[in-house]
């Protein structure tokens, strides 16, 4: 038998559940910290980033719909796939994140974390953030967040994994579907969080990971009619002033970027829903 | 065994002058079955070709506005009330409400029961006969299955047409179809032909729906429009909506080619309308580009090719706005069906 020929892994977007090439059919050149070659990535297009959201719009449904038990549960299920998948992870931080094989080691268990840590608060931040209000009369007042629908983020650019686990979560805890464009120097783990979340439970569509240029399709996103929520974390280098009055047209909300990575807080949850306060009499139960 | 059991097929001008006097169960059998096989291959080929035309900016924009033109926007459902008939025509007058330079579209098309409740809501936007406003599509004969009496047929047919309705949308005997009973066909495409006469001579436009995912072969699509065109239809209508598959793109293909045969033939132009499953506006303008390269950029018009569809112009509508605005728009931005 012959000596083993090496596959390298060609790197696919992940939209809709599916891993398609650019539809644009661009890619562009992984490299690590000190310029070699590590991998070809797709070059997503406005396209990509308009397939992404019918995408992520058809999902919002069933995933809001899904009781929130079960979203915590189809996340943490994500947090063990992650940990059996860690070595990979490790090794894509290593190489194309130039971090030490112990820092790379320490990020993957800080994302790991960082998910279960937001699992956990799938069927408890309704109680934190909604509130049964006092009202002068027989009623009841309540007040409980639902998802704002579809959400597009731009990943923090200099951690590949931990960055996006940590804007990613927030926004899957309550029900939201999401777009995100991944880290554009150090795509890689991003791409294998997809294939991560394409063998867990999460359904299709859910989330929709887009590699290439934020510059280049962020204001797509901002300004689409069709997003409800936009989280700039990772667009401090972007003309996010012009972002923001772009997502202003159609009243999304909004965050602002963000040094480095965000730390976990219920407010990121919080940030992504909408308060639906409904009164009930009193006198019928 | 009698082979040669002649049945009277009613006169129809048209299989007359082709076929001659002598129009019999077999000389129509003889014609049907004589027309050369489709090349199913080249056909598959030729409407995969067309599909990969690539139409921008303002090309694009010209399709976009002829597609909701020809859409024959359409409510076909067992749950359908007056409500929702009006609300279709509102919807088929002012597509889009925040753009008043959205063209109408064609037809409104809905069950025969609801066509008082379509006609009162157009009010003087109803065509009825006038080459502006919309027109009233009503499907009969029994659809979708087309199982009933021919006299059942009729009467579903009549009263549409005297309730108000400018075309009549019917389904053909499959069933009779596949099993070689062309003659009955024929002579109920005829007698429904007849049925679509108004009191004052002039007839409702009759299209004829061949429910193409039933017929399963090229050359059964070919015979069917053939035999369509001859019994007197004005209009061949790829499907129902209700047999998956519905239209494709092959199929109104090969009805474009026999209309344009019988174009060649005798000068007289037969329309198309692809119906069901076409739900996004790059779908619609694959079609678009296969009418203008198949019969030419003159069946570009109303009277000559529609869509049956009903979420494809929102669909339209959505790039339409992207086109207006620069920016993409949702689902919000349009009216739900």
């Amino acid at each position: 038998m012959t000596a083993h020929l090496a596959v390298p892994k060609t790197y696919k977007l992940y939209i809709g559940g599916a891993f398609p090439r650019s539809e644009s059919g661009r890619t562009y050149e992984v490299v690590t910290k000190k310029g070699a070659f590590l991998a070809n990535a797709a070059r997503a297009s406005r396209k990509d980033a308009r397939d992404s959201v019918v995408a992520a719009r058809s999902a919002v449904s069933g995933w809001a719909g899904a009781t929130a038990y079960n979203r915590g549960q189809v996340l943490y299920r994500i947090a063990e796939l992650l940990e059996g998948r860690r070595a990979q992870f490790v090794e894509e931080l290593r190489t194309g994140g130039g971090l030490t094989e112990a820092q790379a080691n320490r990020e993957v268990d800080a994302a790991i974390d960082v998910w279960i840590w937001y699992a956990g608060w799938a069927d408890k931040y309704l109680q934190v953030t909604g509130n049964g209000n006092a009202v002068s009369g027989p009623y009841f007042n309540i007040s409980t967040p639902e998802p704002t629908g579809v959400v597009a983020i731009v990943a923090p650019q200099e951690s590949g994994l931990l960055g996006l686990v940590s804007v990613l979560a927030p926004a899957l805890v309550s029900g939201n579907a999401v777009v995100v464009i991944a880290s554009e120097s150090i795509p890689l783990p991003a791409i294998s969080l997809a294939e991560v979340l394409a063998t867990s439970d999460v359904p299709g569509g859910v989330v929709n990971i887009l590699t290439g240029s934020p510059a280049e399709i962020t204001p797509w996103l901002a300004s689409h009619a069709d997003v409800n929520a936009l989280d700039l974390a990772g667009a401090s280098n972007l003309e996010w002033i012009d972002l923001q009055i772009a997502a202003a047209d159609t009243l999304k909300r909004v965050l602002p970027p963000e040094p480095g990575v965000p730390a976990a807080a219920v407010d990121r949850i919080q940030f992504f829903t909408e308060t639906k306060t409904v009164w009930h009499p009193k006198g019928i139960i | 065994m009698t082979i040669d059991h002649a049945i009277a097929l009613a006169p129809a001008s048209r299989a007359v002058q082709l076929i001659g006097t002598d129009l019999t169960e077999k000389s129509l059998k003889l014609h049907l079955e004589g027309l050369s096989g489709v090349d199913a291959v080249g056909l598959e080929a030729r409407a995969a070709g067309l599909a990969t035309r690539s139409i921008k900016t303002t090309s694009k924009a010209w399709a976009l506005d002829t597609i909701i033109r020809l859409i024959d926007l359409t409510t076909l459902e067992g749950a359908d009330t007056p409500g929702k008939v009006q609300s279709l025509v509102a919807k088929a007058m002012y597509p889009d409400p925040t753009d008043p330079t959205t063209p109408r579209v064609a037809a409104v098309c809905v069950y025969g029961d609801m066509v008082p409740a379509a006609v009162a809501a157009l009010g003087s936007a109803h065509a009825a006969g006038s080459a502006t406003g919309i027109n009233v599509a009503a499907v009969a004969t029994a659809f979708p299955s087309g199982r009933a009496s021919l006299a059942v047929k009729l009467a579903d047919t009549s009263e549409a047409v005297s309730a108000g309705a400018d075309e009549i949308d019917m389904v053909i005997d499959r069933g009779a179809f596949l099993s070689g009973r062309y003659g009955l066909v024929f002579d109920q495409i005829v007698a429904v032909k007849d049925a679509c006469r108004r009191a004052d001579g002039s007839y409702a436009h009759l299209k004829v729906i061949l429910e193409t995912g039933e017929l399963n072969t090229y050359d059964n699509v070919r015979r069917a429009s053939w035999l369509a065109i001859l019994a007197g239809a004005d209009f061949i209508k790829t499907s129902t909506g209700k047999v998956s598959p519905a239209a494709t793109l092959p199929v109104t293909l090969l009805m474009l080619q026999v209309v344009n045969d019988w174009y060649r033939l005798t000068g007289e132009r037969i329309g198309v309308k692809p119906a069901g499953g076409i739900r996004s506006s790059k779908d619609a303008i694959r079609y678009l580009v296969t009418v203008a390269e198949t019969v030419g950029e003159d069946w570009l018009n109303p009277h000559l090719f529609r869509f049956g569809a009903s979420s494809l112009l929102n669909d339209v509508l959505l790039q339409r706005q992207k086109i207006a605005t620069g920016h993409y728009s949702g689902p919000d931005y349009v009216t739900m069906d």
